[in-house]
């Protein structure tokens, strides 16, 4: 791909700078809609985060300040500023998965990546993060992988079925 | 005998939630078309006479919120649907728009036309990503069969809705803040007043509902008032939907009369606790809500029963725990919510949260110092009084009520022999 980059940009790609493009334009460059292009973009970056050159990218393509967009991915949760992993596992904390114990499912995910809270694994494939409720409660204990929620993981079996389908 | 009802639920399960013709063969769309012949003031009367108090949390009363919205001067305004839904243990919001979008929808135009907007805005919070292309087609559907869009059904009246998504912070739940978030920022509540119902999305006057509470709109004015009320109690009127979680044997969101009790609730709803434990205490309104003994179980569910042994509605969670966890480790883990949710920008909550935490730690580990119980609850006290907003407001909920019924587990000496 080295011959399609940008200036001296790793992440920054032409490749990517034109999927930005479209996101953008999607979104009618719009800078109220800031967050859901971000969020369009992270999905589309290599390891899901927002590399800087991208938040300089947005910035200058859209009229806004840096430090406006740093603000906004600072702030939120979804947004991350670190590489994560092709497939990003939350595993929730708050307090349904808590009396429902959750820690079967924490040992295990730990125990079969080798990984712990904020980490990924050597091959760049999986990333752990902790996460407050997302509304699955009614099938606590739960995590989402990529956005997709799993629920009931009680045993071993359950939680190696449910990362069993992104390999 | 099931003790849940089917009102606002109703069309849970009959039709394709994809497809606006599915939703139109089960009378879809009546509630539109009767709104639409009425006038903004017959329809606030309607509202009033529901006694729909906001199921966002806050309990504010819908029938003046939207009297005191349509009388705002301006002749634009905006409509705003809270589907941040992020209170743990709740997911009824959820369950409606998956289930019913459309309703949902009838909902918002209905809110317009009475307070008379015309934009409507919904707030998906990201954890519901998911649950955007459903209600993407289902705005688009309605544009193409101008039930959304400019001179619904024939009539003079124009409405568009806008879908945006939040970003994973509880705090964008907040009026204010979600507006903060729609126009881009970071999500930090604005200082009253100037009141969002003057002065909010892109500075217009601006009404902020929660989806079960615009969905409840569309029910009654499909079925007609009488319909609803016939349900509940006289104080407390028409239905409610729970989101009822934690150690029960049927976790679920339910719709419920007004006035059954908690036991009903947890036991024939929920089945009862499962693995022969025991109920130790139950929080309701999420984790900002504040927590009960299993001694005061036969208290109806109806907002002022509530009210006098010290609980909420708030969002409708209910979530039951039994012996199996210790008191002090189930404040921590609310504890850990706020601290994590706390958007940092007034002094009592951004500091109050952290500090009661290292109390809190301390009990956790059995090692508390002689004045810690003294220091956290004056903490607490502070942050109920002086924070910004509502969440470091409610955020020491759970603290407070468990030093008020569960003395023990802050007794010094007991806690160092545990
Ligand atoms: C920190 C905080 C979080 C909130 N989160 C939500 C939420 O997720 N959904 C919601 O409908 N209301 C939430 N609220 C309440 C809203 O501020 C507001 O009262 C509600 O959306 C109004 O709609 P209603 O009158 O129909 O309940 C929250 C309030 C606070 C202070
Ligand atoms: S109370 Fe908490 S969440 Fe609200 S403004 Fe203050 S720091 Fe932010
Ligand atoms: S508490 Fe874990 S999904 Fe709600």
């Amino acid at each position: 791909m080295n011959s399609t980059e940008t200036k001296s940009f790793g992440v920054l790609t032409r490749d990517l700078a034109l999927k930005i493009d479209s996101i953008i334009e999607k979104h009618q460059s719009n800078s109220t809609k800031l967050i859901g292009i971000l969020l369009d973009i992270q999905d589309v970056v290599p390891r899901q985060y927002i590399p800087r050159e991208v938040a300089a990218y947005v910035s200058e393509k859209m009229n806004i300040p840096l430090s406006k967009t740093y603000d906004v991915i600072s702030f939120y949760a979804a947004l991350s500023d670190v590489p994560r992993a092709d497939y990003i596992i939350q595993l929730c904390d708050s307090v349904v998965c808590k009396v429902t114990d959750n820690t079967v499912l924490l040992n295990t995910i730990t125990n079969l990546l080798g990984i712990n809270e904020r980490e990924a694994t050597a091959d760049g494939k999986y990333w752990l993060e902790y996460t407050p409720c997302f509304g699955a409660c009614d099938i606590s204990p739960a995590i989402r992988i990529n956005g997709k929620v799993y629920g009931n993981l009680t045993t071993e079996d359950s939680i190696k079925a449910a990362l069993s389908q992104y390999k | 005998m099931s003790k849940t009802v089917s009102f606002i639920t109703e069309n849970f399960g009959k039709y394709d939630p994809y497809s606006i013709d599915s939703y139109l063969s089960i009378g879809g769309f009546t509630a539109i078309k009767n709104a639409l012949a009425m006038s903004s003031n017959d329809i606030i009367e309607i509202a009033k006479k529901a006694v729909v108090k906001g199921r966002g949390g806050a309990a504010y009363d819908t029938g003046r919120k939207w009297s005191q919205a349509a009388s705002v001067p301006g002749d634009n305004k905006v409509v705003i649907c809270n589907a941040d839904e992020g209170e743990p243990c709740t997911f009824k919001d959820r369950n409606v728009i998956e289930n019913d979008p459309f309703r949902l929808l009838e909902g918002m135009v209905i809110a317009g036309y009475t307070v008379g907007a015309q934009n409507g805005y919904i707030y998906l919070r990201e954890e519901y990503r998911h649950l955007r292309s459903l209600i993407q087609n289902a705005i688009d559907q309605c544009m193409e069969k101008g039930y959304v869009g400019d001179n619904i059904m024939g009539s003079d009246f124009s409405f568009h809705i806008h879908l945006y998504s939040g970003a994973g912070a509880y705090v964008c739940g907040e009026g204010s803040t979600l507006i903060e978030s729609i126009e881009g920022k970071s999500g930090r509540p604005r200082i009253k007043p100037p009141f969002i119902k003057e002065c909010g999305l892109f500075l217009l006057p601006t009404l902020v509902n929660n989806v079960e509470t615009l969905a409840i709109a569309a029910a009654v004015l499909q079925h007609g008032v009488d319909e609803y009320i016939k349900y509940g109690t006289p104080e407390s009127p028409g239905t409610k939907i729970i989101s009822l979680a934690g150690n029960v044997k049927n976790p679920g969101a339910y719709e419920i009369p007004f006035g059954l009790t908690l036991r009903e609730i947890i036991y024939d709803i929920g089945g009862g606790i499962p693995d022969g434990h025991n109920l130790l205490l139950f929080q309701l309104g999420g984790a900002s809500g504040k927590i009960g003994p299993a001694s005061i179980i036969d208290t109806p569910y109806t907002y002022a029963d509530l009210a006098k042994q010290g609980l909420v509605v708030g969002s409708g969670g209910v979530l039951v725990v039994d012996d199996r966890t210790r008191v002090i480790d189930f404040v921590k883990s609310i504890q850990d919510f706020f601290i994590h949710e706390s958007c940092g920008k007034c002094t009592p909550c951004r500091e109050g949260n952290r500090q009661i935490a290292k109390i809190i730690d301390r009990f956790v580990a059995g090692n508390p110092k002689p004045d810690d119980l003294n220091t956290a609850e004056r903490f607490a006290n502070i942050m109920s009084n002086c924070a910004f907003c509502g969440l470091g407001e409610t955020a020491q909920s759970a603290l407070l009520t468990a030093i008020k019924h569960f003395p023990q587990e802050f007794d010094l000496e007991e806690v160092a022999v545990k």
